[in-house]
């Protein structure tokens, strides 16, 4: 019999702790061991991971599948695509169809599609599914209804016709706009919602968590230049300071839309390079021509005049030389006039022009005339942090002239809201006029015949409504140059809106990444065409 | 007893749902703003939100119709279980809620938990030794309290992913995404709640009994165990139940900072977007969790101390 002893139980006790711990390593070691080799074997295809994916950052949520809303992301992400595209000369080129033509009349249009075009779900691109498509467009927000549409018909399986009851110069450019993408038919519901979506580009949906992430991954059957990276993730970042940092640690491969003022923190990183590209959006201010302080085109003038355009562009966008007095850049040649000054920047002469109209300064130094002061209300929205710290700019450079602007920072809806009930008096706006190809869709809904949302309020111009309506049913190329110079001349000289600056977007690119390019039309991020330095080719 | 608890808060859910419901719906139709442009807003983007969009947005959604008709829409709806669809994304709402709920809870439920493991240790230690080490919590407590959260977390984001590069900056997927926000929560929190631990272990090292128990010859980690947990237990869960009430609703800037797709921020967007339904939705469901959460603290001090109880 043994005797019992302290020594002896704590023998015991020290050998089935070793025991219990023996077994529980070994149990963690052989998990480990067999995740780690499951991960290995198939990492490359099947699990997004850092080294096969690019991750992309940006401020727009994406909260629907469904092209006609968020569809800028899905185009983007390279999930979707349209019949036609625009290269970045803003030339219309190939997408989905191959060809395009219109009958001499200009109200028949005939598409002829590329061969060999899969979607998503494996089925083929044919005529009935672009006609599906965009019929379902047609029922829902976006730009095809610019254009009055009789009928959309698929004359064989590879040409598509869309006929029209009046003829549109621009309709080829409503179709690169993403709410005219295509998709497989099986992506729709009965009532035209979108249920999957089952696009034809080289990136297919893998997961979707609604607002704020989107995974997509290569799709081998694409048919033109296959991606290379096998995952591609778009995440929203709400605060500019936390895409920021993304950028800087090396998390987010790509971030768009920096914001100006932070670029400096970026300046000196090995790790990221930045982009700075001009894109065809215009920021201005829209000015209600009939707000009895406002319909004086003297006034305006004068209220141009004491616009620091170019200090503006250098002390808060951070982009010296993008101050712009006339509405499009010069990428939109055929809008743009040559000669004019950008910083027609002249404090004194506004003021006589005031002067001579009857204002002068009360005692607490503001404008009066008649016993009434000069006092105004500009809107602008927070979704680009820029409007609000420029229409403080303009705030602060108006009131040197005496007149007191309250600066309103609201949502951008109400800009449309308060153009309809006409209680808008000024508002600080960035418009795309790449939104489609061809800025034309744009003008001649915004700026012709008494003007639009997001142009023109309470302003006439026949010979602009007149050059708008030619240009709608020009096809000649002279004619039509001729004819936009006349528009953007008048717009220039009667200031119904009053230009600040073109813009620049700024992108942060990690060293990773090689091949980067730019869409300066934001279609797309050509993730198809882009590889990883070193490791993760796949 | 603890039946009749539970049937009293049964009456409350149902009166807290038709309340939170009816309230969101009044005060929803009562703010200024044309409806459909804001949908059409959130809906369509900025770039591309006109008066046709509206005009859209009105006719699909029927926007037109009575506050009275699509109160009574709601309510049936309600009764069968139904919340409806989103306005601006069109998925149904409580796929919406349940998505944006889990995370929120995942990083509420986390936050508290890393919370009680600084504020416990620390509150007590503070609370046996006093003197210098009381004063330096207090401080601490104090300029951690002061300091906003957004502050904290970027200071956290500056360290951990920047610095040493250990952590990612912001995102959700993986359990690395949620340390951040975490500590970013438990840090704020813990800087009360290690003072409620604080008053109520004092309370109760002070109080007779426990030095009694002392008297008699138990040490101190055994009184510490038998009389001392128990005692101090039920005020501090109470505090921490209300806090986990207050912060699934309340962390709207750590969800934003961390672009974490929480319920605090989601319904911020919504209100933004004039979302009823996805407004309802939240609100409801946090309404509910709020009564359920409530009472599961009740039964749990109810359990900790049923002395109240025998009394009666």
């Amino acid at each position: 019999m043994t005797e019992i002893s302290y020594a002896s139980i704590a023998r015991k006790k020290k050998l089935k702790r070793g025991l219990l711990l023996a077994t529980l390593v070994t149990a963690a070691a052989i998990f480990t061991a067999t995740t780690f080799t499951d991960t290995e074997k198939s990492a490359a295809l099947t699990k997004p991971t850092k080294a096969n994916t690019l991750s992309i950052s940006g401020p727009w949520e994406i909260s629907s599948l469904d092209p006609s809303k968020q569809g800028y992301v899905l185009t983007r992400m390279q999930m979707i695509e349209t019949l036609l595209n625009v290269n970045d000369q803003g030339v219309i080129s190939p997408g989905l169809a191959v060809k395009w033509q219109r009958s001499d009349d200009g109200l028949n249009w005939q598409f002829t599609l590329r061969d060999g075009v899969i979607f998503h779900d494996d089925t083929p691109l044919n005529a009935d599914a672009v006609v599906r498509s965009l019929t379902h467009a047609q029922r829902k927000h976006g730009t095809l209804n610019k254009a009055k549409i009789t009928k959309i018909s698929a004359i064989n399986n590879h040409v598509v016709e869309i006929e029209l009851a009046q003829p549109y110069a621009a309709f080829a450019a409503l179709l690169t706009n993403y709410s005219n993408a295509i998709l497989s038919p099986l992506s729709y519901k009965a009532d035209g919602s979108v249920n999957a979506l089952y696009g034809s580009g080289p990136y297919q949906m893998a997961s979707f968590s609604p607002p704020h992430k989107l995974t997509v991954k290569k799709f081998p059957d694409y048919w033109g230049d296959k991606a290379q990276i096998s995952f591609a993730t778009y995440l929203t970042g709400h605060r500019a300071e936390s895409r920021i940092l993304q950028a800087k640690s090396g998390e987010a491969d790509i971030v768009f839309t920096l914001e100006p003022a932070m670029l400096t923190q970026l300046q000196d990183s090995n790790e990221v390079k930045i982009h700075s590209n001009l894109i065809p959006r215009t920021m201005f201010v829209k000015v209600n021509a009939g707000h009895p302080l406002l319909s004086d085109v003297q006034v305006r003038t004068a209220l141009s005049l004491a616009l620091d355009r170019a200090s503006i562009a250098q002390n808060v966008l951070n982009a010296p030389g993008s101050e712009a007095a006339q509405l499009m850049p010069s990428s939109m040649s055929q809008w743009f006039i040559d000669g004019v000054d950008n910083t027609p920047f002249n404090l004194e002469k506004s003021q006589q022009i005031l002067a001579s109209l009857g204002w002068k300064r009360n005692e607490s130094g503001l404008l009066e005339r008649d016993g009434q002061a000069f006092k105004l209300t500009m809107i602008t929205y927070a979704d680009r942090p820029e409007l609000t710290t420029v229409a403080t700019a303009i705030q602060a450079q108006w009131a040197k002239l005496g007149i007191e602007l309250k600066v309103d920072v609201t949502n951008s809806s109400m800009i449309p809201a308060g153009h309809n009930d006409g209680s808008l008096e000024m508002a600080l706006i960035a418009r795309n006029f790449g939104f489609s190809a061809d800025p034309l869709p744009i003008m001649s809904t915004d700026f012709a015949h008494g003007g639009g949302d997001w142009g023109t309020m309470n302003w006439t111009n026949t010979v602009v409504d007149n050059a708008i309506d030619e240009l709608l049913t020009s096809d000649n190329a002279t004619r039509s140059l001729a004819l936009s110079q006349i528009i953007a001349k008048a717009i220039y000289d009667d200031k119904p809106v009053l230009p600040i600056s073109s813009y620049s977007q700024h992108t942060s690119v990690n060293k990773r990444v090689n091949n980067f390019k730019f869409d300066p039309f934001e279609r797309n991020y050509f993730i198809n065409q882009m590889n990883f330095e070193q490791v993760g080719n796949q | 007893m603890l039946w009749a608890l539970l049937k009293k808060r049964l009456a409350q859910l149902c009166l807290v749902t038709w309340g939170v419901g009816t309230l969101t719906f009044v005060l929803m139709r009562s703010l200024p703003g044309d409806m459909a442009y804001r949908i059409a807003a959130s809906r369509y983007g900025q770039d591309n939100v006109d008066s046709a969009a509206a005009e859209l947005v009105r006719q699909e959604l029927n926007l037109d119709q009575g506050w009275f008709s699509s109160y009574t829409s709601w309510l049936l709806d309600l009764l069968q279980f139904n919340l409806g669809n989103s306005l601006v994304s069109g998925l149904p709402v409580s796929e919406t809620v349940a998505h944006q709920l889990g995370h929120s809870l995942l990083l509420a439920g986390c936050g508290i938990l890393l919370s009680v493991l600084i504020a416990l240790p620390l509150g007590t230690l503070s609370a046996k030794k006093g003197g210098v080490v009381n004063l330096v919590v207090v401080w601490f407590s104090t300029f951690t309290r002061a300091m906003p959260v957004f502050v904290l977390g970027l200071i956290l984001i500056l360290l951990f992913a920047m610095e040493w590069q250990l952590l990612p900056v912001a995102g959700f997927g993986t359990w690395q995404h949620l340390v951040l926000p975490s500590i970013t929560l438990a840090i704020s929190l813990a800087a009360v709640s290690n003072r409620v631990v604080h008053n109520s272990v004092r309370r109760v090292l002070r109080s007779p009994f426990y030095q009694f128990s002392r008297v008699k010859g138990l040490t101190e980690g055994q009184t510490f165990l038998r009389h001392g947990v128990r005692n101090m237990a039920v005020p501090v869960v109470a505090f921490i139940g209300i806090q986990l009430v207050s912060v699934i609703e309340g962390i709207v800037m750590i969800e934003s900072l961390f672009s974490w797709p929480g319920v605090g921020h989601g319904l911020a967007h919504a209100i933004f977007a004039r979302d009823i339904p996805v407004i309802q939705g939240c609100a409801l469901t946090m309404g509910i969790l709020f009564v359920v959460l409530n009472s599961l603290i009740d039964v749990l001090c109810y359990w900790i101390d049923p002395r109240g109880q025998q009394e009666q």
